[in-house]
């Protein structure tokens, strides 16, 4: 671990104060940028701590969700209306890492966590250009079962890791930022850059911008929303494939359909070409088949990875056949 | 007749000249087993449980010495090579470091010795440690930096600066192969052994199965990093050690420093999970080393990665397994072929091989071992080497003939049950593997499978059931020795330089030595963990408790011996042999008289002391090479496969197994549990990603390299049949490594009668079984 200075923000007027200028991190609750100073892949010269900075969800009249970013992942899966309206939500949360760690783990710091590459994690031996840019990327031709089909580029291939961000994008969740020079809003969607030749720029994210909180817009048929994450074991694994999905049928036609993977690209995945292919049409399987070969037609599978194309396939396909079937009072398998 | 047997009946002679009627290898059963007190097989709670719960049990690591420093270690990045510049000048200018140790500076030393090569030898690998700047694996150590705290160390080591100057290397099982193998060697042993003329009778036979099977490497994950505090006084070194092998370490420690065994002192009290890898590494010899060099104590824990750097692990195996058979389902030919990678300095050939000498009979056998050489860290042991990859092989297979023939696999084992020891003719000491299966398949509800795949689905489970043969060798090692010191409040001091890694070794073996003295639990201490003690008692091949046993046995003589002694005319003992008494309720009695007792605080007040010790050593091990000794178990499993994703669930598991004796009903269920539960991540999960472009273990980490959670392991139920061997100090035979073995077989086998696919390398991931 490298020396760094390390100071508690009052509020968010202060925290942006102290990171200016700086080398600054901010410091959630430290459970991915703790094991990233300990391995030395970070070496910020300062730590804000952010984790006494509004934690508050509060529920607003347009029927919108602001969750302060400092909310833990656990408070967050356990909230009433996040359990109730953002079902969705609640399952992607529970479904990532530990309890311990869901309860250290803050709303903001999961956004920004970084992938869990291996090649990117082995500083002392292998090359990566996420870490040490142009240095080459020992991934695209290594071990490579965990890595991306979707949005990669010939410079990196490696996976954003969280679960909670895939619910988030699926529900068109908008990140408050706030830095020195003002504050300003962003769609989750617009917050990761897909690597291309710069893997190690991984946000949009202006120096020193903090997150200050996430909004979750009214969406009323999430209500019903589920996410499914398969990986190799029954717990404490990084997806493999997951899938985020929402869905809402009237007289059997889709109405409207959010849906995200994870695990298959460097950015949560809102899967907008599968959603435009099934809104307006009916709620098939056949439909879902077509909408999942949309999304997936560009995918391109490494040495070790094929696989994941006919299981996020697969699994959308399933996760959207049990909500229609669920709706319709048929029995969830 | 061979050699060593013929040595062996004389000596077995001359040692029952000695002893006509003590239990020995080959004479009388020991008396426990007949006589059976209460305590044998009582279900003990494990004695240190309340020390470890309360955190008083003290780990290698946490032994804080005055002015001790810490160390930190640097990997070389490149397989194969000679480090070209090695730059430590930031570090040693970092703060708080007190040396950095290369090449360079080391103090002389000499190559550990190597396991095996000599009775007491334990080291990983024969190569220079810091003597040369020849680079042998992807991640040997090659700088050492001293600190006066772990974080200033571990800063100080990522200053170091190393380049190379690289060789050709051969990081793949494949790429070895092409360069050619040479035959496997297992203690001495060729691995290889061929009767009839398998190959014909394969092609001949009605039925036959011809498979390739392959399991990837696997790491040691034990809970407790490896650890030592070292300090020397003089020329005296004391290791505080995480050990399966105090004696050995000692012993070849000094070896290295050119010392004599009397002057190393390892201690290892506490060891939090041995599994084969707890033995002597480059660690110990480098922080022992820098220690000199810097005058202080040292402590060295490696990081989780430092483990898959430094600790060998499981080697990959590739192995032909073809079943030839008789419609009635008789084995004309059991071929067990195939590759392990190993290394130009180690001596561990997976020996995959072993199930397939001893569980079933056939008409002809064709088993070999060859070896490839690969440049990567040395593999070693690690659980049941050979029987738990080797088994899920041969015990596929058997499943996958029973299939094609339409036999029950049950009854397909049972059809090859061997009268006698299928491969070198001895008669069984004790053989109870189709009591097991009856038991185990009544219990698990066996006859409500269907043989069909894909006959039973749930929602999106498909479900299915598979059972497999374990089995494990019964070993007990030379060089048990015991102290033993009786006192006539009553209590026995036993000491033994043996090891608790966990398993309930100190709880079952205290029940043993008051059982066999007739004493309760509370007046018997067992010290165990340090090299002065008498003994050299390996904690590996699952034989601690037949060597501490049969220990015992000698030491327990020993003590009876001379108190009896100690009777005059007017004692109801005078006149009695040692063999003619046992221990009962604080004292002797005779066995068929057991009025004619005396209490050892009578027998021990003739003494001017009021205390007795006496020093025993084990007989040869040479029962086994009389008897054909192995455990077995009948393993089964019931299993869920998501027909969209794959994944797979085990849903229920039990072991139903013939042991002998079991000691502790307690701590042995724990045993066999544990063993299945690492048998499920053999099965489904682990694997060390190893870049085979250049040797790097990718994985180094628990979060990547997955072994089961909790909620991949189900209620394991557990059976025994506790028929005693004979033959075995106690009955006992040892139960710490069969539970991972036919694990992964009886996981395959339900996986095939599931979604009926069958995967045949290791591990069954997701992606093996959708489509």
């Amino acid at each position: 671990m490298n020396p760094f200075t390390y100071a508690r923000a009052a509020d968010v007027d202060d925290a942006v104060q102290l990171a200016a200028g700086s080398q600054a991190k901010y410091l959630g609750g430290g459970t991915n940028l703790v094991d990233l100073l300990r391995e030395t892949l970070e070496r910020p010269t300062a730590l804000v701590d952010v984790t006494g900075l509004p934690s508050a969800i509060e529920e607003r009249s347009d029927g919108s969700l602001l969750i302060g970013a400092a909310a833990t992942n656990t408070a967050v899966a356990e909230h009433h209306s996040v359990r109730t309206r953002f079902p969705m939500l609640t399952r992607a949360i529970s479904a990532g890492a530990s309890a311990q760690i869901r309860n250290m783990a803050t709303v903001g710091g999961n956004i920004l966590q970084r992938t869990r590459c291996n090649y990117f994690y082995d500083h002392a031996g292998s090359r990566c250009n996420k870490r040490s840019p142009g240095q080459g990327c020992d991934a695209i031709e290594g071990a490579n079962r965990n890595h991306a089909i979707l949005g990669g580029s010939p410079s990196c291939v490696a996976t954003h890791p969280s679960d909670m961000c895939v619910a988030l994008v699926a529900l068109g969740a908008v990140v408050h930022l706030q830095s020195t020079r003002g504050t300003r809003t962003l769609p989750l969607t617009d917050l990761h850059r897909l690597p291309e030749t710069s893997p190690d720029q991984e946000t949009f994210l202006k120096p020193g911008e903090l997150i200050t909180a996430v909004e979750i817009p009214a969406l009323p048929f999430a209500s019903d929303s589920t996410y499914r994450k398969v990986r190799d074991r029954a717990s404490y694994a990084f997806a493999l494939i997951s899938v985020a999905a929402a869905i809402d049928v009237k007289d059997d036609i889709i109405q409207d359909v959010r849906l995200a993977f994870g695990g298959v690209a460097p950015k949560p995945w809102r899967a907008w070409n599968a959603e435009a292919a099934l809104k307006g049409k009916p709620a098939t399987l056949e439909n879902f088949c077509v909408a999942a070969e949309a999304e997936l037609s560009d995918a391109s599978p490494l040495r070790d990875n094929g696989f994941k194309v006919a299981l996020t396939n697969r699994t959308m396909v399933a996760v959207l056949d049990a909500l229609v079937r669920e709706k319709n009072g048929g029995s969830n398998p | 007749m061979s050699i060593v047997q013929k040595i062996g009946q004389t000596v077995m002679k001359k040692a029952a000249e000695l002893a006509p009627d003590a239990w020995l290898p080959g004479g009388k059963p020991d008396p426990l087993i007949e006589h059976r007190p209460a305590l044998i097989g009582a279900p003990e709670s494990r004695l240190d449980g309340p020390q470890k719960v309360r955190g008083e049990a003290r780990f290698a690591a946490e032994y804080a010495l005055d002015g001790m420093v810490y160390a930190a270690l640097f990997y070389s990045n490149v397989p194969k090579g000679r480090i070209a510049s090695i730059d430590t000048s930031a570090a040693e200018a970092s703060p708080g470091v007190v040396l950095v140790m290369t090449h360079r500076n080391a103090p002389p030393m000499k190559p550990m010795p190597l396991f095996m090569t000599q009775p007491k030898a334990t080291g990983g690998n024969d190569l220079p440690i810091f003597q040369d700047d020849e680079i042998h694996w992807n991640g040997q150590p090659i700088a050492l930096v001293l600190a006066q705290t772990q974080e200033q160390a571990d800063y100080a080591s990522s200053l170091i600066l190393a380049t190379y100057l690289a060789e050709p290397s051969v990081t793949s099982l494949s790429a070895a192969k092409a360069k050619g193998t040479t035959p496997g060697l297992f203690q001495g042993e060729p691995l290889k052994l061929e009767i009839g003329d398998a190959e014909a009778a394969l092609l001949a036979a009605p039925h036959r199965v011809d498979s390739v099977y392959r399991t990837p490497r696997h790491n040691h994950n034990a809970i407790e990093l490896h650890a030592a505090t070292v300090f020397w006084s003089d020329d005296e070194l004391t290791v505080h050690d995480a050990s399966q092998g105090v004696a050995h370490t000692a012993w070849s420690i000094a070896q290295v420093f050119d010392l004599k065994e009397e002057q190393v002192h390892v201690k290892s009290p506490f060891v939090g999970g041995g599994f084969g890898g707890k033995t002597l590494w480059a660690h110990q010899i480098l922080a022992a080393a820098a220690s000199k060099l810097a005058g202080l104590p040292v402590r060295l824990v490696l990081s989780r990665e430092g483990v898959y750097r430094v600790v060998g692990g499981r080697t990959t195996t590739e192995q032909r397994v073809a079943l030839g058979a008789q419609s009635d389902g008789t084995f004309d030919a059991l071929i067990h072929t195939g590759f392990v990678a190993m290394t130009a300095h180690n001596a561990l050939p997976e020996p995959f091989i072993l199930p397939a000498r001893c569980t079933y009979a056939a008409g002809s056998f064709k088993l070999d071992v060859e070896v490839a050489t690969v440049d990567m860290l040395a593999n070693t042991f690690m659980r049941a080497p050979g029987e738990s990859v080797g088994s899920f092989a041969l015990e596929s297979a058997v499943d996958e003939l029973a299939e094609q023939i339409g036999i029950d696999p049950i009854e397909l084992r049972i059809r090859n049950e061997p009268e006698k020891d299928p491969t070198t003719g001895r008669p069984h000491s004790s053989r109870n593997l189709v009591e097991a299966y009856r038991s185990g398949a009544e219990k698990f509800g066996w006859g409500e499978r269907n043989s069909a795949p894909r006959s039973r689905q749930e929602g999106e489970w498909l479900v299915g059931m598979g059972c497999a043969t374990a089995t494990y060798p019964y070993h007990r090692m030379p060089g048990g020795a015991a102290r033993m010191t009786l006192s006539k409040d009553g209590r026995v001091h036993v000491e033994i330089a043996a090891h608790e890694m966990g398993m309930g070794t100190s709880t079952a073996q205290t029940q043993v030595i008051a059982a066999r003295l007739g004493l309760p639990m509370d007046h018997v201490t067992f010290a165990y963990g340090e090299s002065s003690m008498p003994g050299m008692v390996l904690a590996g091949g699952s034989q601690q408790t037949a060597s501490i046993g049969s220990t015992i046995i000698a030491a327990n003589r020993a003590l009876v011996t001379e108190l009896l002694k100690l009777t005059s005319h007017d004692s109801p003992l005078h006149g009695l042999d040692p063999d003619d008494v046992i221990g009962r309720d604080g004292g002797l009695c005779k066995i068929d008289e057991p009025e004619r007792f005396e209490s050892y605080a009578t027998l021990l007040g003739r003494t001017e002391t009021g205390e007795l010790t006496v020093e025993a050593s084990a007989p040869p091990p040479l029962e086994a090479q009389h008897w054909s000794m192995h455990s077995f178990g009948a393993m089964f499993c019931e299993v869920r496969v998501n027909s969209v994703t794959g994944e797979v669930r085990i849903s229920r598991f039990l072991g139903s197994f013939d042991c002998g004796r079991i000691i502790n009903a307690k701590t042995a269920a724990s045993q066999f549990q544990g063993g299945i539960i690492m048998g499920i991540g053999l099965a489904l999960m682990e694997e060390t990603q190893f870049d085979e472009r250049n040797g790097r273990i990718m994985n180094p980490s628990l979060a990547e390299y997955h072994v089961p959670v909790h909620m991949d392991v189900p209620e394991i139920d557990i059976l025994w049949t506790d028929i005693p061997d004979p033959h075995a100090p106690m009955g006992a035979r040892g139960v710490g490594e069969i539970g991972i073995t036919g694990t992964a077989a009886a996981i395959a086998n339900a996986i095939y009668n599931a979604c009926g696919k069958r995967v045949r390398d290791l591990p069954i991931t997701l992606d093996k079984l959708i489509d």
